[in-house]
């Protein structure tokens, strides 16, 4: 047989005839195509049953109450929950986005031991045993050299029972120095025990009001309950409410109010005397909700002349008139106080100028007007039994100064921590526990206060997440995340009403996490007798059932135990405050040409937790760019420096230097330069890490004389071509 | 030039001569061997591809319908049923075992398989679906059983009366179940359930006379309507 050529073709045409006529080539055209179909790299989540289960968020301070769509075990979508007394079925872009930080991968799976140098963020992974006996270990250590004065607990709130279990295990140790994060509830708190003689907050009805004249107040930034803001701004809207906002910068609530008045920064305080001068002047004030009125008059005409104050503002003398007398006039005005989302907070003086407008206008306790009602005082456990180290540790002054001497006004001052361990302090401090809070990214001169952990030996972090100061531990014992736990989340946060949200478990823990005040309580009673018998409850569980008592049914049923019926504390104030100097920003006009100030943004989260991945690709490219932060600059200002639109500038304040880009935006004051606050993040993931520049690096806390509370609404500052 | 054709003529008439001659032995092996190559494909295309392109995995442990329709009220309806808001159930989980299955109920070491290490262990178990569509295909099951009103057995057989799991079949390319494309790899069906490949929905769509118009281009079903 001979295979020649001829042979072989006919062998292949044979075969593809064959070939042809049989299903293989069709068959794998038809796979191929499905093939693309199947890759195992595209992402196709698995179905199952869809589920909804309420809780509430706690990501601010807001309280809103949130509706979590699950399939099968998986959370997939937070939404809000439809008639929730706070939100009412809305929800801001951080709630939103919650899911990314449930499941995302800043999470903190295990407890850890630091191995390796501070901050390297080298860790070794322990077992929760392990964890609460090194943790108990050393506080017994501490204890029983009678230096139980030496451990300290910063806290992100101090209402709730979570919180109110870490203060609890500090007052049974014997430390007084339980610190809440500074805010603007210090102003308020003191502004309310200074005005109406006792302890409270204020609540605004804002939904009623008819005349809204905000104080820099982020009306729909974040301010108070964001969500319930926003919303209250529609009604504005519909109702034809006039709105006012007193802001250096046109920020979104300045856009969206009937009337911006820019206003010189740090002269809020000067504004609203001004304009309570022109109402009593014109006869239109409530006299009787002012004792000592006749006295606060005469140093109002005194002191704050329409002229004078035109000057000392940059508003026109002629707009403070038509503020005076629109404020007057209507039905149910109401005046808001609290810079951007009211984290920090604001001197007494303008506090009490504010307040003492409301009282002039007749809201105060009224519909639309200023509410002033007493903390939720749920929490009714049995007094802690100190013993006599714990007695001995309670009597010595507290490592922040506060609440003696000159800071006899302030409950925290956290501002003033870093000068207490520097060396200038009572005593050395040994221990440092953190909850709920991110004070080396957070804290004015974080720089500082990161620099001062130096001197604490041993410091505890309880963040979920790896944020700046859980790397700067040396133990970490994560807590739930807030979908995977059971507290309760009684809501300030400017309502009238007092509200306590429920936060359930809405998924399972996902990791080897633990609720904080489950370690609190096992921590406390792996220590000795007096520790132990401040914690009788077996977990956190049972702590939280029976501190809820009757309500718990109720919140468990409804999620939300809403509080209206409430005793005000006083109808009238008494004025203080009002003759402190102004608060003035840290650095000379000469070497500083320029204003530093901070704004706030919904689409920004500046306080404990750092934006979601989906929240900072919100952000627009002239406040981020690539890794780059800008400012917002006068078209004017810019060109008087030789700035361009997003050229490269060196910004140096007193207390710091960094890179930025310029933006010029026409609707920030000549002279001014304001940045957003949260980012400049380290630490978190490559979403948000080393992107724009952390506020809170350039700017250092300004006592306010009165208390000591940080009042630093800027800084003075520089910018040269870079 | 003159010379040269007659030569040239010369030259082919004698290689006509010789191919004339050796023709017909040549011939024969072109066709053999055409044959044996249409053979050969013949038989990989249509024996050994199928052997290759299929795999085979069992289930975690047989499952017995037979005796399970028989236990049950409602036929398939008692664990693949529809839920409040619509969507199919699918293959239950073990939650819907565990009602009568929390102890083992019989003798056998299948269900002692499922009591002790999925049960006992609150594990799901891994069945394998033999009638999952590629990630690309949407099917609602509303449509067809509540809204067409069709049975189960039409699409999936008669898969209830069996007494033991088949093995799964699937595409190694693909991944996909071997009952998609059908158990005969050119294609060819006897009843109904023996293909679930997009033109034996679109064939039963069209005897029902039903060629919804959702696109305005094709007059028929838009392609949107199975591919999200």
């Amino acid at each position: 047989m001979k295979v020649d050529r001829r042979s072989f073709l006919s062998f292949v045409i044979g075969g593809a005839a064959g070939t042809a006529l049989s299903p293989l080539p069709w068959k794998l055209m038809d796979d191929s195509s499905i093939w693309s179909q199947m890759w195992p790299w595209t992402p196709v989540p698995p179905d199952g049953e869809a589920t909804y289960e309420n809780s509430t968020c706690s990501l601010c301070p807001g309280g809103c109450g949130i509706s979590v769509r699950k399939i099968d075990n998986r959370a997939v979508k937070i939404e809000g929950q439809p008639g929730h007394p706070v939100n009412d079925g809305g929800i801001c872009i951080l709630g939103l986005s919650g899911l990314q930080m449930l499941y995302g991968p800043t999470r903190i799976k295990a407890p850890m031991k630091r191995v390796g140098e501070r901050g390297e963020s080298k860790w070794q992974e322990i077992s929760w045993d392990e964890a609460t006996q090194i943790l108990a270990d050393k506080l017994t250590d501490i204890r029983n050299r009678g230096e139980a004065h030496t451990v300290a607990a910063i806290s992100g709130s101090d209402s709730g029972t979570v919180p109110a279990l870490l203060q609890r295990f500090l007052t049974a140790y014997g430390s007084p120095n339980f610190i809440r994060m500074p805010s603007g509830r210090d102003a308020d708190e003191l502004a309310v025990k200074t005005l109406f003689g006792e302890d409270g907050r204020t609540g605004y009805d804002v939904e009623n009001a008819d005349y809204i004249l905000s104080f820099g107040s982020g009306l729909v930034d974040g301010w108070g309950s964001p969500v319930r803001m926003i919303a209250a701004a529609s009604t504005w809207k519909d109702k034809n409410v006039t709105v006012v906002q007193v802001d250096p910068r046109l920020s979104n609530s300045a856009a969206k109010a009937t009337r911006w008045l820019p206003i010189n920064p740090g002269t809020e305080a000067d504004l609203a005397l001004g304009i309570a001068a022109l109402i009593v002047a014109n006869g239109a004030a409530d006299s009787s909700a002012v004792s000592g009125f006749g006295v606060l008059k005469a140093e109002l005409l005194a002191g704050y002349e329409t002229g004078k104050v035109a000057q000392t503002t940059g508003i026109e003398a002629g707009a403070i008139v038509e503020l005076a007398q629109g404020f007057a006039r209507a039905d149910r005005p109401l005046a808001l106080c609290g810079r951007g989302k009211g984290q920090t907070a604001t001197s007494l003086r303008e506090t009490a100028a504010i307040y003492l407008l409301n009282a002039l206008a007749g809201n105060i306790n009224q519909d639309g007007g200023m509410w002033a009602i007493p903390e939720a005082d749920y929490i009714q456990w049995p007094e802690v039994e100190t013993d006599t180290i714990a007695s001995a540790g309670l009597r010595q002054p507290r490592i922040d100064g506060a609440g003696a001497g000159k800071y006899a006004n302030a409950r925290y001052l956290l501002n003033r921590l870093s000068e207490g361990v520097n060396g200038s302090g009572p005593y050395p401090l040994q221990m440092l526990m953190v909850a709920g809070a991110n004070p080396c990214h957070d804290l004015s001169d974080s720089a500082g206060f990161t620099g001062a952990l130096a001197h604490i030996p041993f410091i505890v972090s309880f963040s979920s997440f790896q944020d700046e100061t859980a790397a700067m531990a040396d133990l970490l014992l994560p807590d739930h995340v807030y979908l995977e736990r059971y507290e309760d989340v009684p809501v300030a946060a400017g309502l009238h009403q007092r509200v306590i949200g429920l936060s359930k478990p809405v998924v399972s823990p996902q990791f080897n996490t633990r609720h904080l005040g489950e370690t609190l309580i096992t921590t406390a009673k792996a220590m000795d007798a007096p520790m132990a018998d401040a914690f009788p409850w077996d977990d956190y569980e049972t702590c939280l059932e029976e501190s809820l008592a009757e309500k718990w049914d109720a919140l468990m049923e409804e999620g939300v135990w809403v509080e209206t019926d409430i005793d005000p504390i006083s109808d009238t104030i008494r004025v203080a405050g009002m003759n402190a100097p102004a608060i003035a920003a840290e650095g000379d006009e000469s070497g500083f040409p320029l204003l530093l100030i901070p704004y706030d943004t919904l689409r920004i989260s500046s306080r404990t937790v750092g934006d979601t991945p989906f929240m900072i690709k919100t952000v627009a490219d002239t406040v981020i760019k690539g890794l780059d932060g800008f400012v917002e600059i006068n078209p004017q200002t810019a060109s008087d420096a030789g700035l361009k639109e997003g050229a490269l500038a060196t910004l140096t304040t007193p207390r710091g230097e960094t890179r930025v880009r310029v933006h010029l935006f026409e609707g920030i004051k000549p002279g001014v330069i304001a940045m957003a606050r949260g980012l400049g993040h380290t630490a978190y993931d490559d979403y948000l890490a080393g992107k724009g520049v952390n506020f809170n690096e350039l700017i250092g806390p300004v006592e306010d004389p009165s208390c000591g509370h940080d009042v630093a609404w800027g800084i003075r500052a520089k910018l040269a071509k870079a | 030039m003159g010379t040269l054709d007659k030569n040239a003529k010369e030259v082919m008439d004698d290689d006509a001569a010789q191919a004339a001659d050796s023709k017909d032995g040549a011939g024969g092996f072109i066709i053999l061997f055409f044959i044996i190559g249409f053979a050969a494909s013949m038989v990989l295309g249509w024996v050994i591809f199928p052997k290759l392109l299929y795999s085979e995995k069992q289930q975690p442990f047989n499952f017995n319908h037979a005796m399970h329709v028989e236990e049950v009220d409602e036929g398939c309806e008692s664990c693949h049923f529809f839920r409040d808001d619509g969507s199919f159930s699918g293959v239950p989980k073990l939650a819907q075992c565990i009602d009568c299955h929390e102890e083992p109920m019989g003798e056998s070491e299948d269900e002692a398989i499922f009591v002790e290490q999925y049960v006992a262990m609150e594990r799901e178990v891994p069945w394998l679906v033999y009638s999952r569509q590629p990630d690309c295909v949407f099917f609602s099951h509303a449509a067809h059983i509540i809204g067409a009103e069709m049975d189960c057995v039409t699409c999936h057989g008669n898969i209830g009366e069996s007494t033991e799991s088949r093995p799964y079949e699937y595409n190694r390319i693909t991944n996909y179940s071997r009952d998609i494309w059908g158990k005969n790899i050119a294609g060819f069906k006897k009843h109904s359930w023996d293909r679930m490949k997009m033109d034996d929905c679109a064939q039963c769509h069209k005897e029902a006379g039903l060629i919804h118009t959702s696109s305005v281009q094709t007059g028929r079903d838009a392609c949107f309507v199975c591919h999200k």
